[in-house]
């Protein structure tokens, strides 16, 4: 074991956290007057680490609980790439609402980081430092308004419930330490393989996916999902339904996949539940919203649901399909989410559905743009949503998963409608006050348009994302 | 290589861009786009007719085929595409339909229209695709794509009801497709592959497997073609759509669901559609003689025509399911007639619309007086319907009764009665439309056809009275490739039978 070579290993997250920090230096002594600068250096730190992480070749580090491979890699280009973007939306976001104070790129570059240590964790233990490391800063982001009401309450419950299931997870991983006395995933694989899961290794993993489920907001621990995202700050649930969510699926499916590999038929059950209960409550719950914000959090419940279709079929190609649709649904949710934040009135944010009455008489890029983005979630061909929804199925499919594959498909019926709903406020109704112009702030409208071609031309490459996403599962599973 | 097809499908998002460039004020962008639009769709139905003119009838090979990566390689999901002699004449009608969509909406739609013409350009390239696909998730987004346009043409530009009927529409067709991506699915990871023609040559399905695979599809073709009972959504759609999406749903997207069993069904699910027919065949005696006596009934014309359209697809469904050379040539036939005639109806329906605003029935009456051009036409397309010799209604009824005869002679008497219940409600409407005196004040003033009205339907008529008395010139592209169709359904039923096990692939097999 060589340290050098390990902390060669870990240069992307070692990029970062040096940068925070003297990014918190700079903010300390320079105050909230420094705030921009602190926002664009951690872009361009993450965009370094990025590079990094793109060129770095396969390893493992410190005796194998830190991975560096094509897995880790697909996943922490998206984390990166929509952490970044989320800093421009909140610094636009924070500048409108005169809310401006430098910690807040500090936070989510430091949220990030923990992404990027929960994506390459191969041990229990790493597993943990990474997962508590993001959440802590999460949940200050979350309460980042904190003269608002909802805001703080958005905070504080988060906070409680996500120590909650920390707790819960970290009793799975002893449980699960304790039965098979090493926390290395691979280790725990070959126990298993070698004597077979008893009834405490079983509540190990429930506890586990328990925790696990609680993080990526899917039935039935997702309660906490509508009220948070609703209170915190636009750019901040855009944060949390983006990298947060890619972080947490690419850490469920390593933490899970791997380690209890010969216990496919116990956990499958599990996952299968909880998949097709997230994909109804998903599309059921949101039919009433009228909160755009609330609507995005139901929205999300659903999509965790399609996506965990892919780990209950725990093979490869289940592996692609997950990745290929979180990749799908971050670039997708980034342009939803700069259409949200778009939503002014005479300078004050917007977020209900009616707001966006008759839209496409006085924007119909805007219109269009998020008309496309909610018709992709929907699944609708010719768009990006399609391709990730396929393969998902495909994978579930594979696996004899047919019933909650056709459990999933009229979900996707029953959720279609709440996405036309928005569609049809915007592009039928008759036309409300309108919204301010422009998209919010500098970089917006790129954004958006760069989601809007994803949304749209994926169909005609889709190569570009299945093929890094092939891979990346091959790495994982070989 | 050839890339005409390709050339076909996605000329017309040439369109789509240009109008989308087009800068100025609204009446400009509103007029360029119109033009923009036309000149689109006539080059487009040139190339159609081109195509027409160098396809082979005596094969029944795909032509003008064309294959390229698109999924990545290793993965079995290409883009190719072709046509045979089932496809082929769909596509010429799918583009020489869509320049009348365009003239009959020039004056009639005034808002947004920009907007408007980007959707029927785009719905054109869907269109043409569903009929060129040869692999089945390309298949797919065609299929499915072309319902995002046709949501915004009847929910922008519809009716009263436009929001309701286009979720109706859209949602039911939804279901449906989903429960085929499903079937397509279990085919693509089954066969390792998801191109049509190595599906259908090389990889057969298990018999049960058949079934369900049968169904999904069934799913899907049966809520788009639309059949019994299955059809609720099609008169919301059709009597909210704008005319000329009404044209379109009524000539071409309904033709997807009986192009889907051609291409699909049949021969992939042979013996589970074998097992079916009987059931396919109840469901169009049910749709040809219930959706006649609803038809009937109607006081709104849109609605009248849209249950006929049901009823008419019935013999289309019976046709071809008798799996004869007569009855599966009489399905085609009857479906491109009827995509002729019935956009020729609702074309009708949208001139007194235009003038009076109402679609009900007892708004009229006694038009012949003022309107003698009018009613001239409108008599051609209601005795196609009806299905009168020397239209080209009659053929197809004609031979979809045959096939029927042959294989279930009850099945035959049954259709037969909707031949006399169309001539019903198609004289009933047209005697209430157009007869008696003109004594409503407000129909005084009316006038007769406008020359680009009169344009517009006039080679309609000659469509189908060609197509009544010269019916050849479609068989001569249909014949073998329907015969060939049969051939293969034959043998894969056969195989079936037969003592060997059933998972094993026809390649394989000794010849």
């Amino acid at each position: 074991m060589n340290i050098g070579h390990d902390l060669l290993v870990l240069a992307p997250e070692l990029i970062l956290a040096i940068g925070a920090m003297a990014a918190l230096m700079v903010g300390a002594f320079r105050g909230d007057k420094a705030t921009g600068l602190i926002s664009a250096l951690i872009v361009l730190l993450m965009v370094i680490a990025g590079v990094v992480t793109v060129v770095a070749e396969p390893a493992t580090a410190f005796n194998g609980a830190f991975v560096v491979d094509a897995f880790s890699r697909f996943t922490k280009v998206l984390i990166l790439g929509s952490a970044a973007l989320c800093i421009v939306m909140a610094h636009n976001f924070f500048e409108k609402e005169k809310m401006v104070h430098f910690e807040m790129p500090i936070l989510i570059g430091l949220a990030t980081l923990g992404m990027l240590l929960m994506v390459s964790a191969s041990s229990f233990i790493a597993l943990y430092l990474g997962m508590e490391l993001q959440s802590l800063a999460l949940y200050v982001l979350a309460a980042f308004n904190r003269d608002s009401v909802r805001s703080t309450e958005a905070g504080l419950k988060y906070f409680v419930l996500g120590a909650l299931s920390s707790g819960m997870m970290l009793y799975g991983i002893s449980l699960i330490y304790g039965f098979t006395g090493t926390t290395e995933f691979a280790g725990v694989a070959q126990v298993i393989a070698a004597s077979g899961t008893g009834i405490g290794l079983i509540f190990g993993l429930v506890f586990l996916i328990a925790g696990l489920a609680f993080k990526i907001s899917a039935v039935p621990f997702h309660m906490w999902a509508p009220d948070v995202y609703e209170g915190a700050p636009t750019p901040i649930t855009a944060f949390f339904t983006t990298a947060a969510k890619v972080a947490a699926l690419a850490l469920m499916i390593r933490a899970v996949m791997i380690p209890f590999a010969p216990a496919l038929g116990e956990y499958r059950q599990i996952i299968v539940v909880v998949s097709v209960l997230s994909m109804w409550l998903g599309a059921v719950a949101a039919i009433g919203q009228e909160n755009i914000k609330r609507l995005m959090a139901y929205s999300s419940i659903g999509h965790m649901g399609y996506a965990l279709l892919g780990l209950a079929a725990g093979t490869q190609e289940g592996v692609k399909g997950m990745l290929i649709y979180i990749a799908f649904y971050a670039v997708t949710n980034i342009g939803a989410f700069v259409c949200i934040q778009a939503m002014r009135r005479d300078g004050e944010a917007v977020e209900n559905i009616s707001d966006l009455a008759g839209l496409v008489r006085t924007r119909p890029g805007y219109a269009y743009a998020l008309a496309a983005i909610m018709w992709s979630l929907a699944g609708l061909p010719p768009l990006a949503g399609i391709v990730a929804k396929v393969y998902v199925f495909l994978a579930a499919m594979h696996s004899g998963l047919a019933i909650p594959a056709v459990l999933g498909v009229l979900a996707s019926c029953v959720g279609a409608y709440y996405y036309l709903r928005v569609a049809k406020v915007m592009l039928f109704d008759e036309p409300a006050k309108p919204l301010d112009a422009g998209y919010g702030g500098r970089g917006m409208g790129t954004i958006l348009a760069f989601s809007t071609a994803f949304t749209v031309l994926l169909i005609v490459v889709p190569w570009a994302l299945v093929a890094p996403a092939a891979a990346a599962a091959q790495a994982l599973l070989p | 290589m050839n890339h005409l097809l390709s050339l076909i499908t996605f000329f017309p998002l040439v369109g789509v861009i240009f109008i989308l460039v087009t800068r100025g004020s609204e009446a400009v962008r509103a007029t360029s786009a119109r033009w923009v639009a036309l000149a689109v769709t006539l080059i487009n139905a040139a190339l159609t007719i081109y195509m027409w003119s160098q396809f082979q009838g005596s094969t029944s090979a795909f032509q003008f085929v064309e294959r390229a990566e698109w999924f990545g390689a290793g993965t079995g999901i290409t883009y190719h595409v072709g046509v045979d002699g089932i496809s082929m004449l769909f596509v010429v009608l799918t583009g020489l339909l869509m320049p009348f969509t365009i003239l009959a909406s020039w004056d009639s739609v005034k808002t947004r229209v920009p907007e408007y013409m980007i959707a029927f350009l785009a719905l054109e390239t869907l269109m043409v695709g569903v009929f060129t696909a040869l692999d089945i998730f390309l298949f797919y987004v065609f299929f499915e794509g072309g319902l995002i346009p046709m949501f915004l043409i009847i929910g922008v530009w519809g009716g009263k009801r436009r929001v309701y009927a286009s979720f109706k529409f859209f949602l039911y067709t939804l279901l449906g497709s989903l429960f085929m991506l499903l079937a397509m699915l279990w085919i693509y990871f089954t066969a390792g592959t998801a191109d049509v023609e190595t599906i259908i040559e090389t990889v057969h399905f298990p018999v049960q497997a058949q079934y369900f695979l049968w169904f999904a599809f069934f799913a899907s073709f049966a809520v788009k073609m639309p059949m019994w009972p299955v059809h609720t959504w099609l008169p919301d759609a059709h009597v909210e759509a704008p005319t000329a999406g009404s044209v379109i749903l009524a000539a071409i997207l309904l033709k997807m669901g009986g192009y889907g069993f051609l291409r699909f069904s049949l021969p992939m699910f042979a013996s589970a559609s074998e097992a079916f027919a009987p059931f396919i065949f109840v469901l169009s005696i049910i749709a040809i003689i219930y959706t006649s006596f609803v038809a009937l009934a109607q006081e709104d014309m849109k609605k009248l025509i849209a249950y006929s359209s049901v009823a008419h697809m019935g013999f289309v469904t019976m046709g071809i399911f008798t799996l004869t050379q007569q009855g599966v040539e009489g399905g085609v036939f009857q479906m491109l007639s009827h995509g002729v005639v019935s956009a020729a109806l609702f074309l009708c329906v949208g001139v007194i619309y235009d003038r009076m605003h109402t679609r009900e029935i007892a708004a009229y009456g006694g038009l012949v007086n003022r309107m003698p051009l009018y009613a001239a036409f409108f008599m051609v397309f209601t005795l196609a319907n009806i299905g009168l010799p020397g239209t080209s209604g009659f053929i197809g009824e004609f031979l979809t009764l045959l096939g029927a005869f042959h294989v279930e002679t009850w099945v035959a008497i049954f259709a037969a009665t909707g031949v006399v219940l169309s001539a019903t409600y198609m004289l009933y409407l047209y005697w209430r439309v157009i007869f008696g005196d003109l004594v409503k004040p407000a129909l005084q003033t009316i006038k007769d056809l406008s020359l680009r009205e009169a344009a517009i339907l006039a080679p309609l008529v000659v469509a189908t009275i060609v197509m009544g008395v010269y019916p050849k010139f479609v068989f001569d592209i249909t014949g073998t490739s329907v015969a060939h169709l049969i051939k293969q359904y034959h043998t894969a039923v056969a195989y079936d039978a037969g003592a060997v096990p059933t998972s094993v692939k026809l390649a394989e097999r000794a010849p």
